[in-house]
């Protein structure tokens, strides 16, 4: 009994039974799923049979000019949503949290409440936005302006734009809410010193907000990497299905959902889930190695 | 600067607002989706009767079973049948059923399975019963291009719900107006010249069709007039067809010369495309029969002012239909009741009697071709179909009732169906690409899938 008592108070013990729990659910849900799809990459699988087939999953995938398309579209969109979902939120927080402006918790409702309505209403409202008609608004503003009416949705660089504004509008605020809570760590005190230094707004923002804000920046970037290259709802309802013209809208995750849901080869679609997993793990990991996320800190 | 005592009290106002609207929109919103997502179970027959699950993805194909269940339950004391029926959305139903296949766990009794989806469950050791014998005592009537749908080795594993035939859809008051008979059109020649003619009469207001980019009912009509089809091997599909050159090179000549547009939404069958139809943008179209249940339910304003003719051919002595779209029933081979749930779903959908309600309930051409030439069904003044068009639909199936090919789906049919909707016809028809290139291209994905 005392054995017992000694075992659960001990000091060594007690961490790892709180975080039992997270190990046994990662284990459930991730390492279990993980090792089944790595093996079924190397598997052909149908119904009733799975044979083992090497690294044939893997070499098709090489010359898979689709998926190669679906890359390229998943990372081109991640950037595009790095260099918009990081400046502009990072500017919004900074002026909410600026003492002049009035009404600002208004304002964090406003740019926050996108945020609330769900992707399928989302998706399907910019869906008619950028309707190819002469009644969509997205056309309507171009007709107004004396312009011709596009389609939208047909071409590739339109068809991103409403991707990425789509992106953008839902998610401002989201990431504003981040910064908000990083700028409210920095002392007051640095500021007002600066102040007295003669530093003005500007060299207030480079000089310590920037830099201090560093935390926040690695965790809005890191899940920004994972949500951009995750992304596949957005792109189903804007298109009405997984199938968009000449594949422009067509994501990773989204290739991986034809080819294992709709093409019932989970196989193929298992090596696809993996690629991905190594280029959102590379992508992130490089980045928080380059941005000395691993450095210990200076004592 | 903190905000005004009043500013934040209007803050917590705006917030609690927020938050009321919020909660309550998103409970009401959950509620609508479970509504809409979550299945809807309807249970049907007697308690002591053979319990059946089936799955289902159209409502409306529930309130026909339901009726030929009842009528079944009524006939055959000793064969009672209660059947679970679920209804899911579309895509949720298919995903449902493959995951349940592949793990081999709650695999219902029934299912309604679609066309498209059905090569998924032929690839390797397929879980359905074979239906042969059924569907035997039926043959002598049926459309049989329909079963050879859901066909493997020999073996039917599906219950056809329609025919699909191919027809065209005329916009008469269009015509009328400007001097077109659209009965005189028995080629594709016939029709590019009145499409010509209809060009000048109406100052290019009208086009005489549009053409789709993102579905390939123009191509297996084409196909379907020549004997053609890409999956004649289904192991080494060729692409690369006469018929395909023909209509697409055709299609693009049409674009040139201002006869024709492309569907705005890609094809005909979407909300883009209905509009179309119901401004009066085009004239003509080649579509399913299937299709009328659009007109009636999206764009009953038109009721009068279209007729349904057969399709113009390239040269004359083609057959000038396809089967297009469909549904196949399929019954669990592992079902302690599979042979009773065989023997009623193919009496349900083969016979007449059947054919009768499909007709009434569904508004398709059934597979059983008795029913056509029944007039009492085919000319029932209350139907709604009867009355929303210029002539008697069934008029035109009679025609072509032995005219109508069926281009088989086959497992690699996802993929040919893929590389034309989302790239060959947008690079044929919207950039004017040669035809032969794009076909070369497309022959080049098929192939990197069969190899």
């Amino acid at each position: 009994m005392k054995k017992i008592q000694a075992f659960l108070f001990s000091q060594k013990i007690a961490p790892y039974v709180f975080i039992l729990p997270f190990i046994v659910s990662l284990s459930f849900f991730w390492i279990y799923p993980m090792y089944s799809t790595i093996n079924m990459s190397f598997h052909n699988i149908g119904n009733g049979y799975s044979e083992y087939i090497g690294l044939a999953n893997y070499e098709k995938l090489l010359g898979d000019k689709v998926f190669h398309i679906a890359v390229r579209n998943s990372v081109i969109y991640t950037i595009f949503t790095l260099i918009i979902l990081i400046p502009i939120p990072m500017l919004c927080a900074f002026l909410l949290n600026s003492k002049s402006v009035v009404g600002k918790r208004i304002y964090k409702s406003i740019i926050y409440l996108p945020a609330l309505v769900s992707v399928v209403v989302a998706g399907i409202l910019f869906r008619y936005m950028f309707s190819e008609m002469d009644t969509g608004l997205m056309n309507q503003i171009l007709n107004f302006f004396g312009l011709e009416s596009k389609q939208w949705l047909k071409n590739w660089g339109t068809g991103m734009f409403a991707l990425l504004l789509l992106a953008t509008w839902r998610w401002t605020g989201v990431n504003t809410l981040y910064f908000e809570a990083g700028l409210s760590s920095i002392d007051e005190v640095l500021y007002e010193s600066a102040k007295v230094d003669g530093a003005n707004a500007w060299q207030r923002f480079w000089h310590i907000t920037l830099p201090l804000l560093k935390p926040t920046r690695i965790y809005v970037t890191t899940i920004s990497i994972y949500a951009g290259l995750a992304m596949f709802l957005e792109s189903f309802m804007i298109y009405g299905s997984n199938n968009s013209p000449k594949n422009i809208g067509l994501t990773i995750v989204g290739y991986l959902y034809r080819r294992g849901i709709e093409k019932n080869d989970l196989g193929y679609a298992s090596a696809v889930g993996l690629v991905l997993l190594i280029v959102a793990l590379s992508i992130s990991m490089v980045y928080l190695v380059s941005s000395g996320m691993f450095k210990k800190e200076a004592k | 600067m903190r905000l005004p005592k009043k500013g934040f009290f209007y803050f917590v106002i705006l917030l609690m607002t927020v938050l009321v609207v919020g909660c309550s929109s998103s409970s009401s919103g959950n509620g609508k989706k479970t509504e809409e997502v979550e299945s809807v179970v309807t249970t049907v027959g007697p308690e002591d009767g053979a319990k059946m699950d089936m799955w289902l993805f159209v409502d409306l194909h529930q309130k026909f079973y339901t009726e030929m269940l009842n009528k079944w339950n009524e006939e055959n004391p000793n064969k009672q049948i209660q059947i679970k029926f679920t209804v899911y959305p579309y895509a949720d139903m298919h995903t449902k059923l493959t995951l349940s296949v592949q793990s081999g766990e709650g695999i219902p009794d029934l299912a309604d399975v679609e066309i498209g989806q059905f090569p998924n469950f032929l690839d390797g050791e397929v879980p359905w019963l074979a239906l042969n014998s059924y569907v035997e005592l039926y043959k002598a009537d049926l459309v049989t291009s329909r079963l050879d749908a859901y066909e493997k080795d020999g073996n039917y594993y599906g219950v056809p719900t329609h025919v699909g035939a191919t027809v065209m859809y005329y916009n008469t008051e269009i015509l009328e107006k400007y001097g077109i008979d659209y009965t005189q059109i028995k080629t594709w020649d016939d029709f590019t010249a009145a499409g010509e003619k209809l060009k000048e009469a109406s100052n290019g207001e009208v086009y005489m069709t549009s053409v789709d980019t993102g579905g390939a009912d123009w191509l297996t009509l084409a196909m379907s007039e020549y004997g053609e089809s890409w999956v004649e091997n289904p192991d080494k599909a060729n692409v690369e067809l006469d018929s395909l050159n023909n209509m697409l090179t055709m299609q693009q000549s049409w674009l040139e010369s201002g006869i024709a547009e492309v569907t705005p939404g890609g094809q005909i069958d979407t909300e883009q495309g209905y509009a179309t139809v119901a401004k009066g943008e085009v004239a003509a179209f080649p579509k399913a029969i299937w299709y009328m249940s659009r007109f009636t339910d999206y764009m009953p304003e038109m009721s009068g002012k279209f007729a349904i003719a057969p399709a113009p051919v390239f040269e004359e002595g083609q057959k000038r239909s396809n089967g297009a779209g469909g549904t196949g029933t399929v019954v669990y081979k592992e079902s302690e009741n599979a042979e009773l749930a065989a023997e009623f779903m193919t009496w349900a959908k083969l016979t007449e009697e059947g054919g009768e309600q499909i007709w009434n309930i569904l508004g398709f051409d059934p597979v059983n071709t008795k029913v056509w030439t029944n007039k009492e069904i085919t000319h029932n003044q209350e139907n709604e179909y009867v009355q929303y068009f210029v002539n008697n639909p069934f008029d035109t199936l009679l025609e072509i009732q032995d005219e109508v090919n069926l281009i088989k789906t086959v497992p690699i049919t996802t993929t040919i169906n893929e590389a034309f909707n989302l790239t060959t016809l947008n690079e044929v028809l919207e950039n004017g690409a040669e035809v032969k290139q794009a076909l070369e291209d497309a022959q080049a994905e098929v192939d990197f899938e069969q190899e």
